[in-house]
């Protein structure tokens, strides 16, 4: 499987990496090969695995309240903040279009 | 389409069609549903009618002490990010704790809406980018959710009349468990937002219901009725006003026995009448739009209650690829029965669905039939008591403490008192009257010791809150029913022989 320039366009606006240049679209072509392997076993009949968790219990909490009342050392994070808010920009700023920005993919 | 305001758009629908009716006037629905349940409103002369689709996504704050996966304490308007934690907060190091009283909470509101519940469901990643989600992704049940395949059955009035009733089913696809974002301000002024992450973490139930509705007024009725359940379990207190219970609607037209229309998503409703008004809109618009020639776009729309109508949500983002993911740091979620309890488990880790079954209290559908029966009241009334928060309680109250049938004791309740708070914007609890005065009140008028007419003066003058009883009002405004015979005797003769022309007129027929 090839990673084409659209997925690899697709994969930049979801996640906001930068495959900048020839050497990092190959490691993450060769990641995709390795993966691939997987295709080799037969899983028919077989129920997925999504964690070696599956069998453990999932532990259940008591409804109390035991966290919290820590404002001014989660606001030591914060590189604006306005009264007891975190600053943010307005709104998402969404990536350009692939012909409207500078990136490794519009030569490929 | 930018210059036109919603008021063309409702004067145009209404008339559309040889001989259509008026405008619609406040209070009447705009779409018109038929007994079937598919709306079918009249279209241009000559182009086949429309019946319109509607699917709603509700989200219900659980009623907790504290969040879904942490410790911090759940609660409305508190000092900014003072309810947050470690992990609410997204900083590294931190995982998930399941809150078990949630657990508990999605598993009565499956019950009480006839779900199946799943005794396995599975947690999930959904991941998207916005300042008010840490994480980067929200905790929920995509793939396997905790209820699945209910029903929720709720009545609707015909024609706005009280005396006719008719009950509709909407399916509840399914019910799953997952996290609230934080909350967003929007300052405009210095081009920036304001992040509080109180909200952020708080467990929800997504409640989805299929696209069994066909207008705002059964969407309205069905959501009010799922409040009343709610708020009957204390799964969720379901307080719109405090964003406790939010409403997206998915709204399409087709014409009939053609496949379903394309889709827009409306969000931004915070009433259950801007619900209606929303729904009722969008669907006019989507017809509008289709008999022009025009296309429905699949997209995001906000309601604007200042004007009425929908407009596109700004999405310059294209269509969301969520990623969905196992969430790796939590197992699977088992549920036990009666059955399949373990035996050697520790109480606490355990949640057994049919001990929470054996405990559902009265849903409002039981309360309102055993009212019925009780009382012999009829079933609108049934509604209107379970409708105002304490009427039921009131109503029940006075019929404890007065001889006078139930029945008749309903006409007072609601005629009377309910009219009287709501010109006065009161609620049951804050009612001038009290059950014991009205109670006092309608016994003088079973014993006959005062006239219906009478009663309500005196119920006027209760209202005034003067601290006066009934008895002290009926001496001080002379409003005894006179019980002498002879007294009354004396008043009669007085009265014809004041009127002698009117009398002869009468003997002579």
């Amino acid at each position: 499987q090839k990673a084409t320039v659209e997925v690899l366009d697709h994969l930049e606006h979801l996640a906001l990496v930068d495959f900048r240049d020839a050497e990092g679209v190959e490691r993450l072509q060769k990641a995709i090969q390795f993966a691939d392997q997987l295709h080799e076993v037969n899983t028919d009949g077989v129920e997925p695995m999504d964690s070696v968790l599956e069998d453990r219990c999932l532990y259940l909490r008591e409804d109390d309240v035991t966290e919290g009342n820590c404002t001014n050392e989660l606001l030591k994070n914060a590189r604006e903040k306005v009264e007891e808010y975190f600053v943010a920009p307005p709104g998402n700023i969404p990536l350009p279009k692939l012909e409207e920005r500078e990136t490794f993919l519009q030569g490929s | 389409a930018a210059a036109r305001g919603c008021r063309g758009v409702w004067r145009r629908a209404w008339q559309r069609g040889a001989g259509g009716p008026a405008p619609a006037p406040r209070g009447q629905r705009a779409v018109a549903c038929n007994a079937r349940g598919g709306a079918v409103p009249a279209g241009k002369s000559g182009l086949a009618p429309w019946v319109p689709v509607v699917g709603l996504e509700i989200h219900a704050q659980i009623s907790s002490n504290s969040k879904l996966f942490s410790g911090s304490q759940v609660q409305f308007a508190a000092a900014p990010n003072s309810l947050v934690s470690f992990f609410d907060a997204s900083l590294p190091g931190t995982l998930p704790v399941l809150n078990r009283r949630c657990v508990e909470a999605a598993v009565m509101t499956g019950l009480a809406l006839n779900c199946s519940i799943n005794k396995r469901s599975l947690f999930d990643r959904k991941h998207y980018f916005y300042a008010d989600l840490p994480a980067g992704y929200q905790i929920t049940q995509q793939r396997v959710p905790i209820a699945v395949n209910g029903s929720l059955s709720y009545s609707l009035c015909i024609d706005n009349k009280m005396s006719q009733m008719v009950t509709k089913t909407v399916r509840i696809k399914q019910i799953q468990l997952e996290q609230d974002s934080g909350k967003s301000l929007h300052d405009d002024t210095r081009n920036q937002t304001l992040v509080d992450l109180n909200r952020a973490g708080v467990g929800l139930m997504e409640v989805v219901m299929e696209p069994d509705m066909c207008c705002g007024e059964e969407a309205a009725a069905a959501v009010r009725e799922l409040q009343l359940i709610l708020q009957t379990l204390g799964s969720s207190q379901a307080v719109m006003a405090e964003g406790q219970l939010r409403v997206d609607a998915n709204v399409s037209v087709h014409h009939p026995g053609e496949h379903y229309g394309v889709r827009t998503e409306v969000k931004n409703i915070n009433s259950l009448r801007f619900l209606a008004k929303a729904v009722d809109y969008e669907i006019q618009r989507q017809i509008e739009e289709l008999e022009n020639g025009g296309t429905i776009l699949n997209e995001t729309r906000a309601f604007d209650s200042k004007l009425g109508c929908t407009v596109p949500m700004r999405d310059k983002e294209g269509k969301q690829d969520y990623r969905f993911m196992p969430e790796p740091n939590l197992p699977p979620l088992i549920l036990y029965d009666a059955k399949s309890l373990p035996a050697n488990m520790n109480h606490q880790q355990v949640v057994n669905v049919d001990w929470i079954h054996e405990r559902l209290p009265d849903l409002p559908s039981v309360k309102r039939a055993k009212l019925v029966e009780r009382y012999g009241i009829l079933p609108e009334h049934s509604f209107t008591l379970l409708n105002e928060d304490g009427l039921t309680e009131f109503f029940e109250n006075v019929v404890k403490q007065t001889r006078m049938k139930p029945k008749k004791v309903i006409g007072w309740i609601l005629n009377d008192l309910l009219s009287y708070l709501k010109q006065h914007s009161l609620i049951v609890k804050e009612s001038p009257v009290t059950s014991f005065l009205l109670a006092d009140l309608l016994n003088l008028l079973e014993k006959k010791e005062i006239s219906s007419t009478a009663a309500k003066q005196v119920l006027a003058e209760l209202w005034k809150g003067e601290g006066k009883t009934p008895f002290e009002i009926v001496k001080e405004k002379k409003l005894e029913l006179i019980q002498d015979q002879k007294e009354l005797e004396q008043i009669c003769q007085a009265v014809i022989d004041g009127q002698e022309n009117e009398v002869i007129m009468m003997v002579l027929g």
